[in-house]
């Protein structure tokens, strides 16, 4: 019975564990039952003896990697015994000398012989599996890898650490308290008093929900900068959305590496703006015929800016508004939009300025939008933008105000249930029903915030995990 | 002696309230049926207080009676006050108390049992449990190691029997203490059963030592009432069964009076502490925390400066009243030096002591959701023996147990009450999943879906299932879903029948005062309004049917309530998805690697049938339970693979 589930471990995994840069050093985690033997074919201690068997676990040995008789690297050797490591799992990391090249070579060397290279993600799948780390540790390793920006990064430590955690715990503690106090003046009225016990709590619930609500409205800001946000280019053919492309994607390109596993490619569609993360829609119809609206027709440009947070409209400076630049320009309103004015290093040729733009588009309802001027062919003006981009989403702050953040859309979904829940406890306090009824709500206030932290089995929450793990295949 | 073998169907060992009505169960459902006791002339004894139901007990009453059960009825006939408590609360939590004639409840009871077909009292004490070892492989497969055969009797006569039903309550080995003065009985100075214990510890069941405890009985006449607050009971008074015709209970009742501890009482209680067997260390069995002595309560709440004493007459045969409140374990000079420092029990005379009474009783974590042992094919026990307390909570399991042993007998699927159905539910699924230290009691607060689970519906929650099992009768049942079409039809009605702004109503509203509608409202809308109910909306619902009582009731809360029922309905819901995940009876903890193993010990201890029930043992957490839960699916999706 117990060999289907050791299916899904049974082999051993092999990863870059370093980001994938010519870094100094680089470190191949191997992890599985055949750790061992598997690295044992490719390696010789410095004394050139194959001695991996013997390795002393929690120690780190000096050798070599070879293929055959070639050696392909020196190396360090450390070694993790099951259940002491990261994944509960034989555990053997190989430090080498970094350098793309060397690093992938060893990697394939360990797939020749006999390892798997591991999915994203695997290496905390097993360690969650094995019981090592809980639900929420495993989501927040779940969203490093993930993670595109620093804030990402931060946010999902500050998770791992335990930010979100201590403010659910805080939270739940005073819920049950709430209703510890409620049963036991039902189970035994003679000890417990309920005389003025319903404008006490409501006065106790009020800050949670405060609390609450404050998280929350970190939930939008802390969700686009930790997952970015979804942008469009848009404009008519020729005003310089591939420019503005090029240049976005020539700035610090985000090379995200999977710590605990695999390389991945670099998404195309996601760049960087320093910590700014942008997700481009549909690039590759710019990309090739440099003309979405005409070629995608105007609906589909439609979709494509209703389902973005933020709408870049190039404009060429030296044309001459069009019919169909009002067009677009109404496709954009009540959207999140940054008008670019391009080629303004064309000075003599320019017919349509900062200053004038308002009065040619004044058929066109609302044009308050920020206006840039950019010569994205000489790269300039990509800063401008980021401060509009930090202006709109940021309120001019790109550094992050607060410390927690809700970063992870499930974890909002359950806030917003349990702020629902307290709101109805207000709810029946000032209807000024019995005691008995605000059990009911606050119990479903005190369950949500346990999913959140994983301490509350809900059925969605396993739902949750087989989709986050890719399991059952 | 001579081997004398009689064959019958079911023993039930032990005639208190758990044993009549696994009794009456069995042989209403016309299987032939003995029941032992130790004394047939205090059958449906009550050695504590005089009073069935009371907070979250008188719903397990109700219940009982909903699945065709007796103890509703046999209190509607010898009450001597009925009282409907917490009505200043919610629904949910309405609970019905009588003060009961022990003497005449005794007598009912009996009279029922030796009325009933198929069923036989027998005065005797089991003293031996017969058994032989499993050779089916299916039911080896399913845990069980043996078999039970029947049980013999002191005198050496066997029973043969195909199910056996232990409700021994407080006899086992029991002993009773005051003080220093320590009695090897059982309670009220009657015999305990002293060889049984042995047996089933050579069956390989594990007992434990569980301790409760009573107060003292007065002498009536010693006691001056003028100091004390009369407590009337309600008129008119609602019935416990539900086939009770309310007319027959509307009768002259009889009085209990409050007062109080002082300071002065709690002061000699303190400096005797030491004195008290418990906290001296004589008595090994584990207490009811939520049934507390006076001593506990003194030094459990340090701060209070009284506690309430009830005093409660034990029925109209004597004149002893129960001093409900201050049970106790204190040597008798003690009792009556600190009885008498309360109000009203100044010159108190002391009847029957109070006492401490300490017995064996069974670790339910061996029993199955059914009642039945999960090794002992066919044995199944109930009440006190299960480390319950309470004449309710044994009752409950009693006909929970006798009617599980039957459909086994029969073959057929066990009957089946889960946490969202009834405080039934509740009381079973703690018992058999939870490490209950101590004796275990019902109490509102353990019934997660408490607003479903109310003591007025409990019929339209549970006879369907009394009927399926073959205790309650068709026309009963007939009746049932006439009064559910009833409710369903009403309720409809009144949310589809609109009033308009117009003056006629207008009027209504300001004579109510109630905010004028803007716009037409349906008459349940106006319902949800504080100031109206069902019957003051009646003059601007003229097209209303004349309906019963219970109906209305019904009606009411359905409506009013609406928003909450549909919230605790939806925490159903979630809660049924676990449950509905089943583990397989042969599953191997030990292949589930990730296990923590202090979860690993428990799931293999409790042996849970499904993931909803495992989340509830103590000692297995939610990471415990994703491990488990994943495993499953692993497990369903490997078997999927492979076909």
């Amino acid at each position: 019975m117990g060999n289907v589930l050791r299916s899904f471990n049974d082999d051993t995994i092999c990863a870059i564990a370093t980001a994938m840069t010519d870094a100094g050093i680089g470190i191949i985690r191997v992890s599985g039952k055949e750790a061992v033997s598997i690295c044992d074919k490719l390696y010789i201690s410095g004394k050139k003896e194959r001695d991996l068997t013997s390795h002393e676990p929690n120690t780190i040995r000096y050798g070599y990697i070879v293929d055959g008789d070639r050696i392909v690297d020196e190396v360090m050797i450390s070694f993790m015994k099951a259940p002491h490591s990261y994944t509960c799992e034989d555990v053997i990391e190989i430090n080498s000398h970094g350098g793309m090249l060397v690093m992938n070579e060893v990697l394939s060397l360990l797939l020749k012989n006999g390892c798997r290279l591991a999915e994203p993600g695997e290496f905390t799948k097993r360690a969650f599996l094995n019981g090592r780390i809980d639900l929420t540790k495993a989501e927040a390793v779940m969203d490093i890898i993930e993670a595109q920006s620093s804030f990402a990064l931060e946010s999902s430590r500050a998770q791992l650490s335990g930010n979100i955690y201590d403010e659910v715990v805080s939270l739940r503690k005073e819920i049950l308290y709430e209703m510890a106090y409620i049963e036991s003046a039902l189970d035994d009225p003679e000890n417990y008093d309920l005389t003025g016990f319903s404008s006490e709590l409501k006065s106790k619930i009020l800050p949670m929900i405060d609390k609450i609500s404050k998280l929350l409205s970190s939930a939008d800001e802390g969700i686009i900068r930790k997952d970015g946000i979804k942008t469009v280019i848009i404009g008519k053919p020729n005003a310089g959305k591939s420019s503005l492309l090029n240049a976005l994607s020539g700035s610090d390109r985000a090379i995200v590496t999977d710590i605990a596993g695999t390389t991945r490619d670099v998404i195309e569609e996601t760049v960087r703006l320093d910590d700014i993360v942008l997700n481009l829609i549909d690039t590759a119809g710019i990309r090739e015929t440099e003309d979405l609206i005409e070629k995608i027709g105007v609906d589909r440009a439609k979709e494509k800016i209703a389902e973005a947070d933020l709408c870049l409209y190039v404009l060429d400076s030296t044309s001459d508004v069009e019919e169909i630049d009002k067009d677009i320009f109404k496709l954009c309103e009540g959207k999140k939009t940054i008008v670019i004015l391009n080629k303004n290093d064309l000075t003599p040729d320019i017919k349509i300025s900062k200053d004038i733009l308002p009065m040619l588009f004044s058929d066109c309802n609302s044009i308050d939008f920020p206006i840039i001027t950019t010569s994205l062919l000489n790269r300039e003006g990509l800063d401008e933008l980021k401060h509009a981009i930090t202006d709109i989403f940021f309120n001019g702050e790109l550094a992050p105000k607060q410390e927690t953040y809700i970063t992870n859309l499930r974890h909002k979904k359950l806030f917003e249930e349990a702020l629902d829940s307290l709101k109805l406890v207000v709810d029946s306090i000032e209807k000024d029903l019995s005691e008995d009824f605000y059990t009911i709500d606050l119990s479903n206030a005190y369950s949500s915030l346990g999913e959140i932290i994983g301490q509350e089995v809900g059925d969605d929450l396993v739902e949750e995990i087989f989709s986050k793990f890719c399991m059952g295949k | 002696m001579v081997e004398v073998r009689e064959k019958i169907d079911v023993a039930i060992v032990g005639a208190g309230h758990a044993g009549c009505e696994a009794a009456l169960a069995c042989s209403r459902l016309g299987l032939d049926t003995y029941i032992f006791t130790m004394s047939a002339d205090n059958i449906a004894f009550m050695p504590c207080n005089p009073h069935i139901g009371g907070s979250s007990k008188g719903h397990l009453v109700r219940e009982i009676d909903a699945l065709g059960g007796e103890m509703g009825k046999v209190i509607d006939k010898t009450f001597l006050q009925s009282k409907m408590l917490n009505t200043s609360k919610g629904p949910a939590v309405h609970s019905l108390r009588c003060q009961a004639d022990k003497m005449e409840y005794s007598k009912e009871m009996k009279r029922i049992l030796e009325a009933q077909d198929h069923l036989t009292v027998k005065q005797a004490e089991v003293s031996e449990l017969l058994y032989e070892d499993i050779t089916d492989e299916k039911l080896k497969s399913q845990g069980y190691e043996r078999r039970i055969t029947g049980v013999k009797i002191f005198s050496g006569i066997i029973y043969e029997a195909k199910a056996v039903i232990l409700c021994t309550g407080t006899y086992l080995k029991s002993r009773c203490l005051t003080g220093e003065a320590i009695t090897y009985s059982g309670p009220n100075g009657l015999q305990p059963s002293n060889l049984l214990s042995e047996s089933l510890l050579r069956a390989g069941i594990e007992l434990r030592r569980f301790k409760t405890g009573t107060p003292a009985r007065m002498d009536g006449k010693t006691l001056d009432y003028s100091k004390m607050t009369e407590q009337f009971g309600d008129d008119p008074v609602i019935p416990f069964s539900f086939d009770t015709d309310p007319k027959d209970v509307q009768r002259p009742q009889v009085s209990c009076w409050l007062t109080y501890t002082n300071e002065k009482t709690h002061e000699i209680i303190r400096n005797n502490i030491d004195r008290s067997p418990i906290y001296a260390g004589i008595i090994e069995g584990v207490g009811p925390r939520y049934c507390p002595s006076i001593e506990d309560k003194v030094v459990k709440f340090p701060d209070h400066e009284r506690h309430q004493v009830f005093v409660e007459p034990e029925g109209t045969f004597t004149n002893e009243m129960y001093i409900d409140g201050m049970s106790s374990s204190l040597p008798e000079d003690v009792q009556i030096a600190m009885y008498r420092t309360v109000p009203g029990l100044e010159n108190c005379r002391i009847v029957k002591s109070a006492y401490a009474i300490e017995y064996d009783c069974l670790c339910p974590g061996q029993l199955h959701p059914n009642l039945e042992l999960k090794k002992i094919h066919g044995l199944f026990s109930a009440g006190q023996f299960n480390g319950s307390s309470g004449y309710e909570e044994a009752a409950a399991q009693g006909l929970y147990a006798g009617v599980n042993a039957a459909m086994e007998i029969f073959g057929k699927e066990p009957l089946s009450i889960d946490r969202s159905e009834g405080y039934i539910g509740v009381l079973v699924d703690d018992l058999v999943t939870k490490e209950n230290l101590e004796p275990y009691r019902m109490m509102t607060s353990r019934a997660e879906y408490r607003l479903l689970l109310r003591q007025d519906n409990a019929d339209l929650r549970l006879r369907a299932k009394g009927y399926e099992v073959g205790l309650i009768s068709q026309e009963k049942y007939d009746a049932l879903l006439n009064k559910q079409t009833l409710i369903d039809k009403e309720v409809q009605r009144l949310k589809n029948t609109k009033v308009g702004a117009n003056p006629i109503i207008q009027s209504f509203m300001e004579k109510n005062d109630s905010t004028p509608l803007k716009t037409a409202t349906s008459l349940a809308e106006l319902i949800c309004r504080p100031e109206f109910n069902y019957d003051n909306i009646a003059e601007i619902d003229p097209d209303r049917e004349e309906l019963p009582e219970s109906v209305k009731q019904q009606v009411e809360i359905t409506i009013r309530y609406e928003g909450y029922i549909n919230r605790q309905l939806r925490q159903v819901e979630q809660f049924k998805k676990l449950e509905k995940k089943l583990i397989p009876a042969d599953i191997d903890y030990g292949d589930v690697s990730s296990l923590r193993l202090e979860a690993r010990q428990k799931l293999e201890k409790f042996r849970p049938t499904n993931i909803g029930q495992a989340s509830r043992i103590g000692g297995v957490n939610p990471a415990d339970i994703t491990v488990l839960v994943i495993y499953l699916d692993s497990l369903r999706r490997g078997q999927s693979n492979e076909n």
